[in-house]
């Protein structure tokens, strides 16, 4: 059994996330419950009960270097199975965006394409698809990524060549503006 | 029946990867009186991104559609897309608590109450009109068919949040099929995870999650696979040839829309549903049920 050394347990950590969670880690007794249920656990590297374990004793490095928060799929199986009633999902996405914080990613492809998205819509309001992969591709310096899917699409107006701009692009990206302005202030 | 009124916010897919849902969604609802009015200049919800992010950013860009719906004094907004659905769901229930709601009306620089009600088209049409209304509006029964019903993840889950159907065993596709005639047999992938927006960053997820689902809907003998969800089509169907490669497969299952099943039951043609639009082709169950409808004329 593997242990851990009372000096390396960072409370502050634990704290963070169950402020910003609304969950209490310590809630969790290691049933394993979470684990089994978990369509992803095949890609983890850590399971998800072991973050939950990790998290209670406060292992911060591990767990937001590790690839399973970045591997998680948000698809909730873990949260509504749990017998204590802790959102697991939430403590996962709470610990992705930590490790955004901490510049701690270590799926670098998952959080490009999630960022490529989020550029799209503050660029022109919505979601614009073709732009999403192209900069994806780009940007991960693999150009031709799911190109063998464009024939699929094409002439069945399903994929468009150039972005749907949105009167209200404008106020979207005061959002993210507003939002970025808002969290450099508070420090 | 006076139509039921709803501000309708279709979603980016709507508009591009999922057209054939959007034609089929609102020619049902039209047809089982459900007037969809789509809220103007909607943006985009945040989905899956934005919550990795920040969780008050993903509030914000859902709230920004709430408060646009609340301006059209309609008292539910439905959306057909499940990401769509559990981000402004999220917001809606984030706007419950009165500093989180200041937080969003400070983002969004617009007046928000978040009280509007949030529901999946999938819930109007199973709630709101209900089965029987749609079974005395069938015009050819979908006879002799069988449906893998596949809801995915986040339609049902997580509960508190969904508050709709059961988590682990939800039925209102299932009965939605069996009302238009054909048949929806115990499947038990129903609720599993298709790999979701793995597609692109990490394809070997879904192509192994995806292999599952339809491996399961061949082990029920499924002519098709029922999806409410764009980003569960895509997988299903955009990918079906990459998850083949994986597996070693030759499948081709096709994959429809729920409202592209109802749409076919009520009156329209293949073509009209978009059936047409999809990777894999629709050809061998429409030729089937052709069969089975001619039979049963005679």
């Amino acid at each position: 059994m593997e242990t851990i050394q009372v000096e390396s347990i960072d409370k502050g950590f634990i704290a963070t996330v169950e402020r910003e969670s609304g969950q209490q880690v310590a809630q969790c007794y290691q049933c394993g419950n979470c684990t089994a249920g978990c369509p992803l656990t095949f890609a983890f590297d850590i399971p998800v009960h072991q973050i939950m374990r990790l998290l209670q004793v406060g292992q911060k490095d591990r767990v937001l270097r590790s690839h399973a928060i970045w591997l998680c799929a948000t698809c909730e199986t873990c949260t509504t199975r749990c017998p204590r009633e802790i959102d697991v999902a939430r403590v996962m996405d709470v610990l992705r965006i930590l490790s955004r914080r901490a510049g701690t990613v270590s799926e670098q492809g998952v959080r490009a394409f999630y960022d490529s998205f989020l550029d799209s819509v503050k660029s022109h309001g919505r979601l614009y698809e073709l732009g999403v992969i192209m900069k994806y591709n780009l940007q991960t310096k693999r150009p031709f990524t799911d190109a063998a899917l464009g024939p699929k699409l094409l002439g069945k107006g399903k994929i468009h060549l150039l972005p749907g701009t949105i009167k209200g692009a404008g106020a979207v990206k005061e959002i993210f503006k507003r939002f970025a302005h808002k969290r450099r202030n508070e420090g | 029946m006076k139509a039921k009124r709803y501000a309708y916010y279709p979603g980016c897919s709507q508009h591009g990867t999922a057209a054939e849902y959007e034609v089929s969604a609102r020619a049902v609802a039209d047809k089982l009186g459900i007037t969809l009015v789509e809220v103007e200049d909607w943006s985009c919800c945040g989905s899956t991104p934005a919550h990795t992010v920040d969780h008050v950013l993903y509030g914000a860009l859902a709230a920004r559609n709430l408060a646009l719906a609340e301006q059209m004094k309609l008292d539910t907004m439905v959306t057909p897309c499940p990401s769509c659905l559990i981000a402004l769901k999220s917001a809606r229930v984030m706007a419950q608590d009165k500093e989180h709601l200041q937080e969003l009306r400070e983002l969004i620089d617009l007046p928000l109450k978040g009280t509007i009600e949030v529901k999946s088209l999938l819930q109007v049409i199973f709630e709101d009109i209900g089965l029987e209304a749609l079974t005395a509006k069938v015009k050819q029964p979908l006879t002799g068919l069988t449906f893998a019903p596949y809801y995915g993840c986040i339609l049902t889950r997580p509960p508190q949040l969904a508050q709709f159907d059961d988590a682990e065993n939800p039925v209102s596709m299932d009965k939605i099929i069996a009302a238009v005639g054909a048949n929806a047999p115990d499947f038990p992938f129903k609720t599993e995870c298709c790999g979701a927006a793995f597609g692109l960053a990490k394809r070997q997820i879904v192509q192994t999650l995806s292999a599952k689902v339809l491996a399961a809907a061949e082990a029920i003998a499924a002519d098709a696979i029922v999806v409410a969800c764009p980003l569960c089509h895509q997988n299903l169907d955009l990918r079906q040839e990459q998850v083949n490669a994986f597996r070693g497969a030759r499948s081709r299952m096709p994959v429809w829309y729920i409202t592209q099943v109802v749409g076919l039951a009520l009156g329209f043609s293949p073509h009209e549903m978009g059936l047409d639009k999809h990777a894999v082709a629709s050809d061998a169950i429409l030729a089937k049920w052709e069969t089975h409808l001619k039979e049963h004329a005679q």
